[in-house]
């Protein structure tokens, strides 16, 4: 099976969902309120079912009124029970929502032969007979569910670029925004209705599982990526669409190739947003666990490669280096025990020290190196003592550590104040 | 010719958290062209005076005027500075967009920062020694820095009276000294500053007025009148034992 109209509509369809719940994920998640997402797409279902009962209709204007009605009757519960009772507002979510979201089924069983709304759908929703239902637009048959859902998206848009500069001030600081006279409590329901609006739009089509994935998601990958809002917003637009495309193909496309049957497409996007939030967590530059890996190695590498330096020019001072000194020689030092053979090899890469028959030995270069750091390590021992008043027996553990760090300005400054000292606080000679 | 109006008028002020008083009876008046100091115990309620006073949280009774003015009328005329703790620093903005907050009153609804307003925050962060720093996230900086982004974000709204709520909590020496600096150049520009304060020693050598808070205004005035032994010891030296239990017993009452 190859790639179809049908299977682009679907990508599409998914594409217009995630953006306009990634767009204002961003908010949900900067107000620290993730989770009303969560709690909103749950209870706009006794919204729907309600508002079916009262009309009699599935039209759609109603649905929307009653789904934003009851979205912000939520945030006012959640608000007003965790003011007044002292909760947190994560538990009275988790109350409200599930409350609401019960008697919705409740409703919605009494009501079965009239509604025709079937639970599992408004969970998982069913995007893959998205394509079938279509209207035709300048001559086009365009699905149903990507109009709602592209109309929704640019509502969002319009909604969000009017209201930017008051958004992004009510989520940083909402107190200075109501000194300013800006509504804070305004801002913080226009938000929670066009939330609402939007689960409405992406129901049929998505289901709420993928809703709150993709109000939650796209965002927290783009707030680990950048330091601008309007760049965390284009980056979760991104991460939204990739979802929709990567998801579609992982649930239809490469189970096919494999011989597979195909999966549910929803699950499949929310997957690969859940990927795509392990590899920004893992490979992201600033935040990213690897990156913390790999710099707290470096780190260690340094630490080792000085504590060597240190050793090997002690020995030089002590006498007897002319064979060099045996790898057991070099003392395996806190810092330095697992560190030391990588920290040689490094040594040798950088043409610091060079070995022959089993022997190892500062070469001009590396004697020039580690004089510099015994110089910085002496003058803050000297320093410490004379200047802070430490016992000149205390000072070594901590000139070390101060040594690792001291470069460029600190170590110009450390020369201004120390730098006429000739003999440490053990009376040994500080290398010019 | 009648005087210009006080940039600060507080009468009969109470605030209660849950029928708890926090603020009781308070009366304060702010003469222009001087800096104040709120001192009090913690627990006395100095934030929540400034609070109160800019209805950012609900009060139970009393007046409010600036300029002769409800805050509604004179909002363009009040800068406030909260408290550093109260935000999330590792929000994705840069120290010129929380400058440049300050200024949306002025860009108005639905319109876009201009140049302009750029422009004016930029020249409020070299007030505060922070024009190097316009561009680094928010998260990227120290402490001080941050408090003196915050000032600058005050400097910017280009008010008649600033009200700042311990903007000298855990900032270093030098943010200490350069935010002094500018609460005398307030000062010299015939603004009126309040700022609740915590350090005891500093208030002669910083501030003209004080007013000492524990519930109540124990005393408010020029520094060299009323910060005196006395009224630090009815401030700090035991509460106010009978209101305190009276307020216990309403408070437990409910």
């Amino acid at each position: 099976m190859t790639w179809t109209i049908f299977d682009t509509w679907i990508a599409i369809t998914g594409s217009l969902v995630a953006m306009s719940c990634a767009l204002l994920g961003n908010f949900l998640m900067l107000r620290r309120m993730s989770m009303m997402g969560d709690a909103i797409s749950h209870t706009v279902l006794p919204g729907l079912v309600a508002a079916f009962l009262l009309t009699g209709s599935r039209d759609v204007l109603p649905m929307f009124i009653g789904a934003i009605l009851i979205g912000l009757l939520t945030a006012f519960l959640v608000q007003a029970i965790s003011r007044y009772g002292s909760l947190d507002e994560g538990s009275v979510m988790g109350v409200v929502f599930t409350t609401l979201f019960a008697l919705g089924l409740l409703l919605i069983v009494q009501a079965a032969d009239k509604v025709d709304l079937d639970p599992s759908c408004v969970l998982y929703g069913a995007i893959e007979l998205t394509p079938i239902d279509v209207r035709t637009i300048l001559g086009h048959d365009i699905p149903i569910a990507a109009l709602t859902n592209g109309i929704m998206l640019l509502v969002n848009a319009i909604i969000v670029v009017l209201f930017y500069k008051e958004f992004k001030l009510t989520a940083f600081d909402a107190t200075f925004a109501r000194s300013l006279g800006v509504n804070s409590g305004l801002m913080h329901y226009l938000l929670m209705s066009l939330v609402a609006a939007t689960c409405v739009a992406a129901f049929e089509s998505v289901g709420s599982i993928l809703v709150i994935a993709m109000l939650i998601v796209p965002p927290a990958c783009a707030f680990l990526l950048t330091r601008r809002l309007s760049a965390m917003i284009a980056v979760s637009l991104i991460v939204g669409i990739a979802s929709a495309w990567g998801g579609h193909a992982a649930a239809v496309w490469v189970p096919l190739q494999l011989g597979l049957d195909s999966t549910s497409t929803a699950g499949g996007m929310a997957t690969v947003a859940g990927l795509i939030f392990l590899t920004v967590f893992l490979l992201s530059p600033r935040n990213g666990l690897l990156a913390q890996v790999a710099g707290r190695l470096l780190l260690s590498l340094r630490f080792a490669r000085i504590d060597l330096l240190g050793q090997f020019y002690r020995a030089l001072e002590r006498g007897g280096m002319e064979l060099g000194l045996e790898r057991s020689q070099l003392r395996s030092m806190a810092e330095a025990g697992f560190w030391r053979d990588p920290a040689l090899f490094v040594m040798r890469l950088r043409g610091e020290v060079q070995t022959a028959a089993g022997r190892w030995r500062l070469t001009p270069h590396g004697e020039l190196c580690a004089r510099r750091h015994i110089r910085t390590h002496r003058l803050w021992e000297s320093y410490l003592a004379e200047k802070a008043g430490m016992a000149p027996e205390k000072v070594h553990p901590s000139a070390s550590r101060l040594g690792y760090f001291t470069q460029g300005a600190i170590e110009a400054e450390l020369e201004r104040k120390a730098g006429h000292s000739q003999r440490d606080p053990h009376d040994r000679e500080i290398p010019e | 010719m009648s005087e210009s109006p006080l940039p600060l008028r507080v009468t009969d002020l109470t605030v209660a958290y849950q029928r708890r008083p926090v603020l009781w009876d308070i009366d304060l008046e702010i003469p222009g062209g001087t800096l104040t100091a709120v001192i009090g115990p913690n627990g006395a309620g100095k934030s929540t005076l400034i609070k109160a006073v800019l209805e950012l949280i609900p009060r139970t009774s009393g007046r409010v005027e600036f300029f002769g003015q409800p805050l509604a009328s004179a909002r363009h005329r009040v800068a406030y500075v909260p408290q550093r703790e109260s935000v999330d620093w590792d929000f994705p903005v840069t120290a010129l967009d929380v400058v440049t907050m300050g200024l949306y009153r002025q860009v108005g609804w639905f319109r876009r920062v201009g140049a302009r307003q750029r422009a004016t925050a930029t020249e409020a962060l070299a007030k505060v020694g922070m024009d190097s720093y316009a561009h680094r996230q928010i998260s990227q900086l120290s402490g001080g820095q941050q408090q003196r982004v915050f000032l600058a974000r005050a400097l910017a709204q280009d008010a008649e009276l600033y009200l700042m709520d311990e903007p000298f909590a855990g900032v270093d020496v030098k943010t200490e000294q350069a935010i002094v600096a500018i609460l005398k150049e307030l000062r010299e520009a015939g603004r009126t500053v309040i700022v609740v304060h915590h350090d005891l020693h500093t208030v002669r050598s910083y501030f003209d007025r004080v007013a000492l808070l524990n519930m109540r205004i124990i005393a408010a005035g020029p520094v060299g009148e009323v910060f005196n032994d006395e009224n630090l010891q009815r401030t700090y030296g035991g509460r106010l034992t009978l209101l305190s239990d009276a307020v216990e017993a309403m408070a437990s009452r409910r």
